[in-house]
């Protein structure tokens, strides 16, 4: 594996100033190092609330940190991080474009010729199922299929960094199990480096090399690391049965625990 | 008996609607026969007379009809333009919009048909002082809908379309003059009837041509029936522009779930 990590997070801080209150602080991360070599497969997880989004924006350079550094294959980011492709939460397809047309907007931002762009968007729609879906407009598609439009979106750019932020928590069970084992599957036939973002420990253990819990916010920091020992290819369904995946979410999850109770007291807490 | 004429099917609303109209139109004529009300209130036939005398023996309509027409057009197309180039530049530019915002609201405050004589002397009575008059109402509708909309531009595709490559320029043509033009879609309605109404209303405040200086002319000698008419033949020419309008924006705004507006069927 390669010296340099293909993303590396160093003792990064986030302080958000409350808009309606300038003397208001909210620290979402503090002091937090997170190393991803490439080709690995990272998958943070940690209670609802905890700053796991922060990270992800700072490691995409959508975001500035507070404090800390970032540096991608050795080298210091500076503004939007272009060897990544981001995969977002929510819904990120632009509604005036057609399937294809959404597939191709990042071969298009980067100048590429349309017939060019065209044939690989097509080769691409293929490759996550949707091949005969190219005229579709986002609204005529189900969530799942937008879920595969925007991998499709992400993966044409050959991005050497793929961060993804939870983005099959909103599917239903069958297509997620689906979407995680197409995900897997590209991964494998190309070895980028992932930096993944659940709140599902399963989907976590099942899909990654290493797992990442972070503690409940504020000030978010790693609080264990977890290599996840599981032979590979794997699929997703099968994998939860192993009497290792058992085992390492036994272990895990004795760790998550006492995070999530926290995370939750506190959003009473915050309801209440 | 009900169940036979209640107005549940569409051939029975439309018997049911029309009927309405005769009823109306029977009554009216009925009144005026007396000659005093007749001069007050016009009557169908006479008013049918005037609409013949202008669409076919005369045909004086159509000049002045294309002339509003004209200026509606006129009216909208730069009024459109200009009200999205502000919405862009005032919605991305926090700085300008702070700067401007006492006086747009000021100027979309002020009742600008009293503009309309000052336009008459900058432009004179020509279509351009009409155009300019509609632009004014045209403009701020759809200056308002971007900026709003500008706003509004979810973060979460500004920040999927910068990850995927898009610079600063990129954004405003692939993100936000998209974004723009379905705002502009949605206040396409109110903008079409208001540049018809800014049209109208400078012709009749003074004119040479036009459909507002046909009735203002009628007016002066007190033909109540040619009045009637030409508020009939400008009804008439506004629904026909909603339609188009409507059937414009089915075909563009294909990819939306549904429109901001229902469709307003004739």
């Amino acid at each position: 594996m390669n010296e340099t990590p293909a993303l590396a997070l160093k003792n990064i801080s986030c302080t958000f100033i409350s808009r309606d209150d300038p003397g208001q602080r909210y620290t979402a991360v503090q002091d937090t190092t997170l190393e991803v070599a490439a080709g690995e497969f990272v998958s943070v997880v940690g209670p609802t609330g905890c700053g796991k989004s922060t990270l992800l924006n700072v490691g995409a350079g959508l975001l500035s940190p507070s404090k800390g550094s970032i540096e991608v294959f050795g080298v210091p980011l500076q503004g939007v991080n272009k060897r990544a492709g981001y995969m977002f939460q929510g819904e990120a397809l632009l509604p005036w474009r057609k399937a294809l047309d959404n597939v191709t907007a990042g071969l298009q931002f980067a100048g590429v010729d349309p017939k060019d762009a065209d044939e690989q968007g097509r080769e691409w729609m293929r490759r996550v199922g949707l091949g005969g879906f190219e005229d579709r407009y986002p609204h005529q598609m189900s969530g799942g299929m937008r879920k595969r439009t925007m991998l499709a979106q992400t993966l044409i750019r050959d991005p050497d960094i793929i961060l993804m932020d939870e983005p099959f928590s909103a599917l239903d069970i069958q297509t997620r199990q689906l979407m995680e084992n197409e995900v897997l599957e590209l991964w494998m036939a190309k070895r980028k480096a992932v930096l993944f973002i659940t709140h599902d420990l399963d989907e976590a253990i099942a899909m990654s090399d290493r797992v990442v819990v972070l503690s409940a916010g504020p000030g978010t920091h790693p609080i264990g690391e977890f290599v996840i020992d599981l032979p590979r290819p794997r699929d997703v369904a099968e994998v939860r049965i192993d009497p290792r995946f058992v085992e390492l979410h036994a272990d895990i999850w004795s760790v998550l625990r006492d995070e999530v109770l926290k995370g939750y007291a506190q959003q009473k807490q915050k309801a209440a | 008996m009900w169940q036979l004429i209640r107005p549940s099917s569409k051939l029975s609303l439309r018997v049911w609607q029309i009927s309405l109209l005769m009823i109306f139109l029977g009554v009216w004529q009925y009144v005026s026969l007396d000659p005093k009300l007749a001069f007050f209130f016009g009557k169908p036939t006479g008013v049918v007379e005037s609409l013949w005398a202008w669409f076919v023996t005369d045909g004086i309509i159509y000049y002045h009809l294309q002339i509003t027409l004209l200026e509606t057009l006129l009216a909208f197309v730069i009024g459109t333009s200009a009200g999205m180039g502000a919405g862009l530049w005032l919605g991305l530019s926090p700085i300008a919009s702070a700067i401007l915002d006492p006086y747009i609201k000021a100027l979309n405050s002020m009742p600008r048909v009293i503009l309309a004589p000052i336009f008459a002397m900058w432009f004179g009575l020509g279509i351009w002082s009409k155009v300019a008059l509609a632009v004014t109402l045209v403009f701020f509708i759809v200056f308002f809908n971007v900026y709003q909309g500008v706003k509004e531009v979810s973060p979460t595709l500004l920040d999927n379309a910068r990850m995927l490559g898009a610079d600063r320029k990129k954004l405003l043509r692939f993100v936000y003059l998209p974004s723009a033009t379905s705002w502009v879609f949605s206040s396409l309605h109110t903008s079409v009837g208001l540049a018809f109404v800014g049209a109208v209303v400078g012709e009749y405040l003074g004119s040479a041509a036009g459909v507002g200086y046909l009735i203002l002319q009628a007016e002066g000698v007190f033909d109540i029936n040619t009045v009637v008419a030409g508020v009939v033949v400008l009804t008439a020419c506004a629904l026909v522009l909603d339609g188009i309008v409507g059937i414009v924006e089915k075909k563009l705004m294909k990819w939306q779930p549904k429109s901001g507006e229902t469709e307003q069927q004739v």
